[in-house]
C-alpha cells in the first residue's frame, strides 16, 4: 500500500484539528455530531416522552380506579374522546394503553435510557473522542425525533391512535375496519417504529463499533466498565432482534394495506367473509415476541450496568464478581433469545414445547440471581455513601429481585394459564423492567448529571424524590398481583359487571390509581430539580464522586474530543475502590501500578514492566486520523 | 481510512494480528476500520431481516400440503389447494414462448448476479494495486450485471403477473354459491399458479430481495463514479471498493438462500 502519511491532502486535514472554527448554533446544538450533545438530546426527548407515556397512564387509571367518576375535567385535553356523559370513550381506554406501553417501552426505556447513556459514556468510558462515526449517530437522533413526531401526530387524528397493545398483535391491527384505533393510527404506529428501528440500528452499529475499535491504550476488554459491557449487549441484541420486528411490520403493512395474507385466515367481520386465507396470526406472534423478548433485555442491561458502576463507586468496595457480572450479563443476553414463546403459553402451543421453553426461561433466573447476590456482596460491609443515585440503585436492585420471583412463576407454563394477561403479569413486568429500569435511568442522572451539564443536582430534593417514588411504585404494583390474581384481565375498561369485582377489588384498583397519581406527582420533584440544578445548581468538581473511570479524567465540561492534549493510557481495572495501602479509597484506571507501590499485589507489580508497552501503543486517536 | 494508517505503523506480518496486543485498546483490533465493522454488523442485522422473512415463508409453505400424484391427480395442474411444484411455474424464457424449459431463466439470472460478485471481488483486488484504470473496468461490469439481473426479474415478474394464457378456473363460494371464474398471473390478492400465500410471498421476498440489489447498484454506481474522478487515488486507498463490495456479495448470499427457498424447494 502507498505510504499514506506522504498524502498532503490527509496531513493537512490532520493538523486542522488543533483549530476548529466555531461552530453555528444549528450544527453546535441542533445537528450536531458531538456525542454529548446527541446524549443529552435523547435524554431531553426521553424525559419529554416519559411526562407524556406516564400522563396516559394516569388517565387510564382514573377510569380503572373510579369508574364512576365524571372525566369531564379531562375534556380540555382529550376533547371528544370524552363523551357526552362525561366517561372516557371505551376505545380511546384502548389507545390510552397501547400509547402508554409503545412511548415506555421503546421511546423512554430504550431511547431515553440506552440513547442517551451509551452516547454520552461510551467514548468518555473507553477513551475515544467522540464515537466511530458522528454522523450516522447524529442520523440516529433524528430518525429517532421523526419516530417521535410520527407516533406524536398520531394522537391528534380523529380515529385515535392505534390501540391494538403495544405487541399490535393482528388480526385486530391488520384489519382498519376492526377498530377504530386499526385505521390511520396504526398506520402511523407503523411508520413510526419503522423509523424507529432504523434509528437504533444506527446507533447500535455505532455503539459495537466505538467499544471495538476506540478503546484507549490498555483498556483491554477486562478492564472495561461494566456500564460499557451492559450497553455493547444491550447494542447487539438491538442488532439482531430489532430488524425481525422490521420484517414483522412490513409484512403486517402489506396486509393492512396491499390484500396479503401473511397474518389472516378465514376471519369473519361484522358478518361478512373476508377472502384471505393462508396466514396466521401465531406468525406474527413468533416474529414480534422474538424482538419482544430481547427487548426487555435491551431496557434492564443498561440499567444494570449503571448500577453496577453506582453501587461499587458508593459502596466504596470493587463490585464483587467483576467478570460473574460480564458471564452472566452474556448468558442473559443468550438466553433472550431462545424464550420468546413463553409470552405465547396459551396460544395453542404443543405443551411439549411449552415445557422446553418454560426450561429455558426459568434458566434466566440463574444469571439473573447471581447479578443480584454480586449486588447485595458488593454493598455487604461497604462503606456506603447514600447519594440520590445510590439510593435509586439501592432500589433497581431491590424492584429487580421482586419483580424476577414473580418471573419464575410466569415463567411456568402451566400457572401461566391462570395468570396469562392478568394485571398479575403487568405487576411484574413493571417492576422488573419498567420501575427498575425507570430506577437505572434516573440513578444514571443523578450521578453524571454533574459531568454532563457541569452542575450538581440538589441531594435534598433527590433524596425526598427517591423516597416518594420508591414507596409509591411499591404501592402500586404491589396490591395489582392481588388483582392479577384473582383473575382480572388487563386491557379491560371497567370490571362493573361482577359480583366479586364489586367489593374488595374494586377499592384495590382505587388505592392503585392513587398511589399512581401520587407517584406521578412525586415526579415532578425531579423535573423542578433537573430544571432548577440545570440553572442554578451547584457547580461540580471534576470527580465530585471520587470515581475511578475515565469519563472523571476530562475536563469539567468535556470539549470537543473530550480530553485536552493525549486520552489518558489505562493501566488497572475501574474498580479499585479501597485498596489496602493505598493513600487514598479510590485509584482511577489511569493511575500506572508504578506510581502506587505501597497498594500492589505481587501479580500486579509484574504489570509494571507492561506500562511503556501501553504508553506506546497509541494509534487509534481520532484526532491523529483523518476522518 | 483509519485502517491504512495504522498499515504503515504497525507491521503487515500476519502473525502480528493474533498478538496480544490487539485487544489491548489503542489500537484498531485486526487493524479493521470502523466503516468496514460497521458495514459487517450492518449485514448481521439485514441477516436477521431476511431470516423472519424466510422463516414466514417456511412457516406458510408447509401449512400446505405439496402436490401428491397419489391425492390430486397424474398430471400436474395448478390449484389452490396446494403448494405449486416451481418448475412448473417458472418454465419460461423470453422469445422461446410456449417452450417448457424449467428454472432455466432462473438459473441464467442467478449465474449473472453471482458473476458480478466475481467482478466485483476483481474490483476490489484491482483497488488493492491501486489500479483505477482495473478498478473502473470491473465495477462497470458489476454494475452491469446488476441491472441485468433486475432486469431479468422485471420479465419474470411481469411474466408472472400476467400468467399462462389459458389461465386457471377457481370455484370461489360467494353468498353461498359456488361461482367459477378463471384467473390470469398472480397479483397480492389471487393467483392462478396456487394459494395467493405462493405469490404474497414470492413478491414480498424477492420484492425486498431486489430492493437490496437496486440499492447496491447505486451503490456501485456512486463508488465508480468517485473511482473514475480519482477521489480514492487521491485518498491513497480504495477501501470503500471493499466496503460496498461487501454488501455485494452479501445480497448474492441471500438470493442464494431465496433461489433455493423459491425455487428448489
Amino acid at each position: 500500500m502507498a505510504t499514506v502519511s506522504a498524502n498532503p491532502a490527509i496531513v493537512a486535514h490532520a493538523t486542522e484539528h488543533d483549530h476548529h472554527e466555531p461552530q453555528s448554533f444549528w450544527r453546535k446544538y441542533i445537528f450536531s455530531e458531538d456525542h454529548k450533545t446527541i446524549a443529552k438530546q435523547y435524554l431531553i426527548s426521553g424525559i419529554l416522552w416519559s411526562i407524556i407515556g406516564i400522563s396516559l397512564s394516569v388517565m387510564f387509571r382514573l377510569q380503572l380506579g373510579f369508574p364512576n367518576l365524571k372525566l369531564g375535567f379531562l375534556r380540555p385535553v382529550l376533547g371528544s374522546w370524552i363523551n357526552e356523559t362525561d366517561k372516557l370513550d371505551p376505545d380511546f381506554y384502548l389507545a390510552l394503553v397501547t400509547m402508554h406501553g409503545t412511548i415506555m417501552v421503546f421511546f423512554v426505556l430504550t431511547a431515553g435510557l440506552s440513547g442517551t447513556f451509551s452516547n454520552f459514556l461510551i467514548p468518555l468510558q473507553v477513551g475515544a473522542r467522540d464515537m466511530a462515526s458522528g454522523f450516522l449517530n447524529m442520523l440516529s437522533y433524528w430518525f429517532f425525533f421523526i419516530a417521535s413526531v410520527v407516533m406524536f401526530s398520531s394522537m391528534f387524528i380523529e380515529t385515535g391512535p392505534a390501540a391494538g397493545g403495544w405487541v399490535i398483535y393482528p388480526p385486530l391491527s391488520a384489519l382498519p375496519q376492526a377498530h377504530k384505533g386499526s385505521e390511520l393510527g396504526m398506520t402511523l404506529w407503523l411508520i413510526s417504529m419503522a423509523l424507529f428501528i432504523v434509528s437504533q440500528l444506527l446507533g447500535g452499529i455505532n455503539y459495537i463499533t466505538t467499544v471495538i475499535n476506540l478503546r484507549t491504550r490498555g483498556m483491554s476488554f477486562s478492564k472495561l466498565p461494566l456500564t460499557i459491557w451492559a450497553f455493547l449487549l444491550t447494542a447487539i441484541l438491538g442488532l439482531i432482534s430489532f430488524p425481525v420486528l422490521l420484517s414483522a411490520a412490513l409484512l403486517l403493512i402489506f396486509d393492512r394495506s396491499f390484500g396479503t395474507s401473511f397474518y389472516l385466515s378465514e376471519i369473519y367481520i361484522k358478518g361478512e367473509a373476508l377472502p384471505n386465507v393462508g396466514g396466521s396470526p401465531i406468525l406474527f406472534q413468533h416474529l414480534f415476541w422474538f424482538l419482544g423478548h430481547p427487548e426487555v433485555y435491551i431496557v434492564i442491561l443498561p440499567a444494570l450496568g449503571m448500577t453496577s458502576e453506582i453501587i461499587a463507586t458508593n459502596a466504596r468496595k470493587p463490585i464483587f464478581g467483576y467478570r460473574a457480572m460480564i458471564a452472566s450479563m452474556m448468558g442473559i443476553a443468550f438466553l433472550a433469545f431462545i424464550v420468546w414463546a413463553h409470552h405465547m403459553f396459551v396460544t395453542g402451543m404443543n405443551p411439549f414445547l411449552g415445557s422446553i421453553f418454560m426450561f429455558l426461561t426459568l434458566i434466566i433466573a440463574v444469571p439473573s440471581a447471581v447479578k443480584a447476590f454480586n449486588y447485595i456482596t458488593t454493598l455487604w460491609r461497604g462503606n456506603i455513601r447514600f447519594t440520590p443515585a445510590m439510593l435509586f440503585s439501592i432500589g433497581l436492585v431491590s424492584f429487580f429481585i421482586s419483580g424476577g420471583i414473580t418471573g419464575l412463576i410466569l415463567g411456568n407454563s402451566a400457572l401461566d394459564i391462570q395468570l396469562h394477561d392478568t394485571y398479575f403479569v403487568v405487576a411484574h413486568f413493571h417492576l422488573v423492567m419498567g420501575a427498575a429500569s425507570a430506577f437505572g435511568l434516573l440513578a444514571g442522572v443523578y450521578h453524571w448529571f454533574p459531568k454532563m451539564f457541569g452542575r450538581m443536582l440538589d441531594e435534598k430534593l433527590g433524596y425526598v424524590h427517591f423516597w416518594l417514588t420508591f414507596i409509591g411504585i411499591y404501592l402500586v404494583f404491589f396490591p395489582m398481583h392481588y388483582v392479577g390474581i384473582a383473575g382480572f384481565p388487563r386491557r379491560y375498561y371497567a370490571f362493573t359487571s361482577y359480583d366479586f369485582t364489586k367489593n374488595i377489588f374494586a377499592d384495590m384498583n382505587a388505592f392503585i390509581s392513587l398511589a399512581a397519581i401520587f407517584t406521578f406527582a412525586a415526579q415532578w420533584v425531579f423535573i423542578y430539580n433537573f430544571v432548577n440544578s440545570l440553572i442554578r445548581g451547584k457547580r461540580a468538581t471534576q470527580n465530585p464522586w471520587k470515581s475511578n473511570t475515565l469519563e472523571w479524567t476530562t475536563p469539567i465540561i468535556p470539549g470537543h474530543g473530550n480530553w485536552v492534549g493525549e486520552i489518558p493510557a489505562v493501566y488497572r481495572w475501574p474498580y479499585d475502590y479501597s485498596k489496602p495501602g493505598a493513600k487514598d479509597d479510590f485509584i482511577p484506571q489511569n493511575v500506572p501500578y508504578s506510581q502506587t507501590p505501597e497498594s500492589n499485589l505481587p501479580h500486579e507489580n509484574e504489570l509494571i514492566s507492561l506500562e511503556s508497552e501501553i504508553e506506546a501503543q497509541n494509534l487509534n486517536d481520532q484526532f491523529k486520523q483523518p476522518h | 481510512m483509519a485502517a491504512t494508517v495504522t498499515h504503515d505503523t504497525l507491521t503487515t506480518d500476519s502473525e502480528q494480528v493474533f498478538d496480544k496486543k490487539t485487544w489491548m485498546g489503542g489500537v484498531e483490533p485486526m487493524k479493521v476500520s470502523y466503516g468496514k465493522l460497521m458495514m459487517w454488523f450492518f449485514l448481521i442485522s439485514d441477516t436477521f431481516t431476511f431470516s423472519a422473512l424466510l422463516v414466514t415463508y417456511g412457516l406458510i409453505r408447509y401449512s400446505y400440503p405439496a402436490w401428491d400424484p397419489a391425492v390430486f391427480g397424474e398430471v400436474f395442474k395448478f390449484s389452490n389447494l396446494y403448494w405449486p411444484t416451481p418448475e412448473k411455474v417458472y418454465n419460461s424464457v423470453p422469445f422461446l414462448h410456449g417452450v417448457d424449459l424449467p428454472l432455466i431463466f432462473v438459473g441464467i439470472m442467478t449465474f449473472i448476479l453471482i458473476f458480478s460478485s466475481v467482478t466485483m471481488v476483481l474490483a476490489v483486488e484491482a483497488g488493492h494495486r491501486m489500479d483505477r484504470k482495473d478498478v473502473e473496468k470491473y465495477m462497470l461490469w458489476t454494475i452491469l450485471g446488476g441491472f441485468t439481473f433486475l432486469g431479468s426479474q422485471a420479465w419474470e415478474w411481469s411474466h408472472f403477473i400476467h400468467g399462462t394464457e389459458t389461465g386457471t378456473t377457481i370455484t370461489e363460494l360467494i353468498n353461498g354459491q359456488a361461482i367459477q371464474r378463471t384467473i390470469f398471473g398472480a397479483n397480492l390478492v389471487e393467483n392462478q399458479y396456487g394459494p395467493p400465500a405462493f405469490a404474497d410471498l414470492f413478491f414480498f421476498i424477492t420484492g425486498f430481495h431486489g430492493t437490496h440489489v437496486f440499492s447496491g447498484v447505486v451503490l456501485n454506481i456512486l463508488i465508480f463514479y468517485r473511482a473514475s474522478t480519482g477521489l480514492y487515488e487521491r485518498r491513497g486507498h480504495y477501501e470503500m471498493v471493499e466496503k460496498v463490495g461487501l454488501y455485494w456479495h452479501f445480497v448474492d448470499l441471500v438470493w442464494v438462500f431465496v433461489f433455493t427457498f423459491f425455487y428448489l424447494v
